[in-house]
């Protein structure tokens, strides 16, 4: 039995890893719910936001000036891809967006190999975020108190945009209803665009706030996006609020396995997963007859 | 069917493949193919046969496949490492039957979802699979490290035995062992679950209520496909003297989609062009100078248009070249014809119908088969306040044609829905010859004997006439699941009667092997019917028959369900009144969501409840 101060710290471990991966899910679930294109380029996207903050934060001494220009670069990215590629994809199967979106993952990751090699890379904390905090029961390190924080105002404000904006209305009409908002005469192909470079900023700051934390390579993203996955099949297809739980439960479940026998984290986590899938299919937040 | 089924045409594609498995070993090095490359070829080309058979055939796209060429591979290599089994041929053995048992439990969650929730839930378990190899098993599978000293399989018994060691033996055991997985790869496909696998591709829904256990047979392709990955795990390990960890790897499972891509899916021998592409390039780009580290980010392009562009990949394509010109032809002649028929509308000759539909085979009626065929008894359906159909209760009689009829939003469709179990009640049951059909769902209710032909045309677009008459014929002939997987699909000779009588019914003879998509409308509708039909129902469900038909086809229609009611109930949905007055021989009027009558046409016709309510009550009190 771990001590009562390790399950504390692992119980912060997993809602700094809950919310990124909440943020991740967010950005892969309103993606799905409103293009109805699975992502598969979504682990790379997050690598890509991850390279961005190494190149761009060892230009500027200001960190949240380099999540700016990077979030600014993930929007230009996105944008594009939505314009060259995946907007090719609507009118076709949910298989072939599949296809796409996993070679253009590929295609992503391999130009960051060809770009810094594979080796791992080092992204400093920023100079607010070093050290350690007194938490009065325990110490922590500071900056992952702060990346909680901040990915928690980022969720906020993703929830802002979703339920108190009229794109965000468009957004939610649509994950509920696809063919119906085309029908009302909105212009369906700008929105889908912007939701999608929206979904690659989501995922690329989670990138971005990470990489200080962790050694920055290609491959880090699949994971990732492995995980993301079972969040969204925890959480219910489309569903925000299913993403952001789904999210903080599926980082509780790997932190506190961890505590106990590291080799089982990620292994619990799929089983967990699994007993959802036989219990409840449609996910805690899904509604019942969605695909 | 007009094939001309020669002893060496029926196994042509095995017999060049044959050939050119024997000539690539002399061939191919020259090329820088070496006998190591071309043996891992094989394996990722045995791996992709179940791949395809579950993708190409059944469109279920997994992102998982790793797993089980993991568990065989690991099963096989622990098996024979640690001492337990001394045989490779049997750890083999059990390894593949390791990997088909993981593919019965994971498939059993995963085909609960479609789409692309499949993808993502074999993704996961993929990944899962990857986590237990590496930290719970770890004393077992050696972790990060994987297995080493795996033996290579030897032919022949004690000191006489040949060892199939590395190098052109090696090829040879891969070769002889990809042509039998091929060879009963492509029986699969051609056999009935193979046709029934590729209907579900093609319309899932239409495929469960035809009577076909759609879980099942979804189930079972992934489950062979898990017993190919399993096997093939099991020899890359043999082969290679070491199982590695990355057998279990997302990228396996990646790289694998990616071959059968380029190589071409549904064509089963894709998977192995595509490797053959993949690795050969990953082989020889890496000596290229200045071009080595670029390998995969070319391959990734080049995938990327590919999907775009080309989605057929190599053999695909190439297929679809040579038939096209053929096709164009055969195309050509079928849209005339449909032009053609659009203009006359052709009739249906009746009398022989008549004798055709009597000779189809019943269902044997369960229960105490009495005088009433389906008795629908205080069914509702509610939907939050709203009524849809509210505790509705009439029996439909035996041998009759029983219309129901009312206003549009009188509940006639919801109702139509719970009769053959597609919407389940809130309240209420439908009795068939006295057996409950609520609760039992689509597939068991059409097993029984109800069938039904939809308002809106649910087809198979790319199956031919007598194909999606045949997977019809197939689901009461053979019950719900039953896997015969090497039989032909064409040699089960009451379903072939059955399909060249409902045929010969619907006049579709010169249509028997054009597409469902080519067809002319009415032909649509018909096909629609004859679905319905060929499972030999007793009780048929006709949800507005007429609707979008020229009067002409109206005429043919109309007689061809009086020629369907000589030997069986008949129970229809239509707005065609003038239609149902002449062809029913009861009909039900709701309103509402209730019942506001039931009798015979003549007293339908007079009653004042219903004419207030299909005239909205205007002409009690108002000048109409």
């Amino acid at each position: 039995m771990p001590s009562w101060a390790t399950l504390m710290s692992q119980a912060f471990n997993g809602l700094a890893l809950g919310t990124l991966l909440a943020l991740v899910s967010s950005g892969l679930t309103i993606i799905l719910g409103t293009l109805g294109v699975l992502n598969f380029a979504h682990g790379a996207l997050f690598t890509v936001g991850a390279y961005a903050i190494f190149v761009i934060f060892q230009y500027t001494s200001s960190f949240l000036l380099a999540l700016l220009i990077g979030s600014l670069f993930m929007l230009a990215l996105g944008l594009l891809l939505e314009r060259i590629i995946v907007r090719l994809f609507y009118d076709r199967p949910h298989e072939d967006q599949i296809l796409v979106t996993y070679g253009v993952g590929i295609v992503l990751v391999e130009a960051l190999r060809t770009g810094f090699g594979s080796h791992a890379q080092r992204v400093r904390l920023p100079s607010w975020g070093t050290g350690v905090s007194e938490l009065g029961f325990m110490m922590y390190p500071t900056y992952r108190l702060q990346l909680i924080g901040m990915v928690a105002a980022l969720l906020v404000t993703l929830y802002l945009v979703l339920y108190r904006t009229s794109l965000g209305l468009i957004v939610r009409a649509g994950i509920d209803n696809p063919g119906m908002v085309g029908i009302l005469g909105i212009d369906v192909r700008r929105t889908f665009m912007i939701v999608f470079a929206v979904g690659c900023v989501a995922v690329g700051l989670a990138g971005m706030l990470y990489a200080p934390v962790v050694a920055v390579s290609p491959d880090m993203g699949a994971s990732f996006m492995a995980q993301s996955f079972v969040v969204i099949v925890l959480g219910g297809l489309g569903s925000f609020p299913g993403a952001v739980i789904g999210g903080l439960i599926a980082g509780e479940i790997i932190a506190i396995t961890s505590a106990f026998n590291s080799a089982y984290s990620e292994v619990m986590l799929y089983g967990v997963m699994a007993l959802i899938l036989v219990l409840r299919p449609q996910g805690l937040f899904g509604s019942e007859g969605r695909v | 069917m007009k094939r001309s089924a020669g002893p060496l045409r029926a196994v042509l594609p095995e017999t060049i493949l044959a050939l050119v498995l024997v000539v690539a070993p002399f061939a191919l090095p020259p090329l820088g193919f070496s006998y190591d490359l071309l043996s891992r070829v094989l394996n990722w080309g045995l791996l992709g046969l179940g791949f395809d058979i579950l993708f190409g055939l059944t469109g279920l796209l997994s992102f998982g496949q790793a797993a089980f060429y993991g568990v065989g591979g690991f099963v096989t290599a622990y098996l024979l490492v640690s001492g337990k089994v001394a045989s490779v041929w049997l750890a083999l053995g059990i390894g593949t039957a390791a990997a088909g048992l993981f593919g019965l439990l994971v498939g059993w969650l995963a085909v609960r979802r479609i789409g692309i929730y499949f993808t993502m839930i074999t993704l996961a378990f993929g990944q899962m699979a990857y986590f237990i190899e590496n930290s719970p098993l770890s004393d077992f599978t050696g972790g990060e490290n994987g297995i080493a000293g795996v033996p290579v399989p030897t032919l022949g018994f004690g000191e006489g035995a040949i060892p199939l060691s590395a190098g052109l033996p090696m090829y040879g055991l891969l070769a002889v062992v990809f042509l039998l997985g091929f060879a009963l790869a492509r029986r699969i496909v051609m056999s009935p679950v193979g046709t029934i696998l590729l209907a579900i591709r093609e319309n899932t829904g239409r495929v469960a209520m035809l009577g076909h256990d759609v879980p099942g047979y979804k189930l079972a392709a992934f489950v062979i496909a898990a017993l190919y990955a399993g096997l093939a795990g099991g020899l890359l390990g043999s082969f290679q003297s070491y199982m590695p960890p990355d057998a279990f790897a997302l990228e396996t499972s990646g790289q694998l989609v990616v071959q059968t891509i380029v190589g071409g899916v549904g064509t089963l021998i894709g998977p192995l062009v595509g490797a053959a592409i993949w690795l050969w390039l990953r082989d020889n780009l890496q000596l290229v100078p200045g071009l080595g580290a670029f390998w995969k980010l070319i391959l990734g392009i080049a995938f990327i248009g590919l999907v775009i562009g080309l989605r057929r990949g190599i053999c695909g394509e190439i297929a679809h070249r040579m038939n096209r010109r053929r096709e164009r032809a055969a195309l050509r002649h079928e849209a005339a014809i449909t032009e053609a028929l659009e203009q006359s509308g052709a009739a249906v000759a009746t009398e022989t119908a008549k004798a055709i539909f009597a000779s189809l085979p019943l269902a044997a009626p369960g229960g105490t088969a009495g005088e009433v065929a389906l008795s629908v008894r205080h069914l509702s359906r509610h939907y939050g306040g709203l009524k849809a159909v509210d505790d509705v209760s009439f029996d439909i009689r035996r041998g009759t044609i029983h219309a129901v009829i009312g206003p549009n939003g009188a509940g006639k469709s919801t109702l139509f829905k719970m009769l053959l179990e597609e919407v389940s009640p809130s309240s209420g049951e439908v009795l068939l010859f006295g057996e409950r059909l609520t609760g039992l769902g689509v597939t068991r209710a059409a097993q029984l004997g109800v069938a039904k032909s939809n308002q809106l045309n649910q087809l198979f677009p790319n199956l031919t006439v007598r194909q999606s008459l045949r997977v019809a014929a197939l689901a009461r002939r053979r019950g719900k699941l039953r896997l015969d997987l090497i039989r032909p699909a064409a040699s089960l000779p009451e379903v072939e009667a059955q399909v060249d009588r409902v045929i010969d019914a619907l006049g579709l003879h010169d249509r028997a092997e054009t597409p469902a998509h080519i067809l002319a409308y009415g032909e649509k509708r018909r096909l629609e019917i004859g679905m319905a039909l060929a499972t030999g129902p007793n009780v048929l469900l006709l949800d507005e028959p007429l609707a979008g038909m020229s009067p002409a086809e109206r005429l043919a229609t109309r007689d061809l369900i009086r020629a369907i009611a000589v030997s069986r109930t008949v129970v229809i949905v239509e707005h065609d009144l003038d239609a149902i007055f002449q062809l029913a021989d009861h009909i039900t009027v709701l309103h509402e969501g209730r019942l506001l009558a039931g009798g015979l046409p003549e007293e339908i016709a007079r009653d004042q409840a219903v004419q207030d309510a299909y005239l909205g009550g205007l002409h009690a009190d108002e000048p109409a």
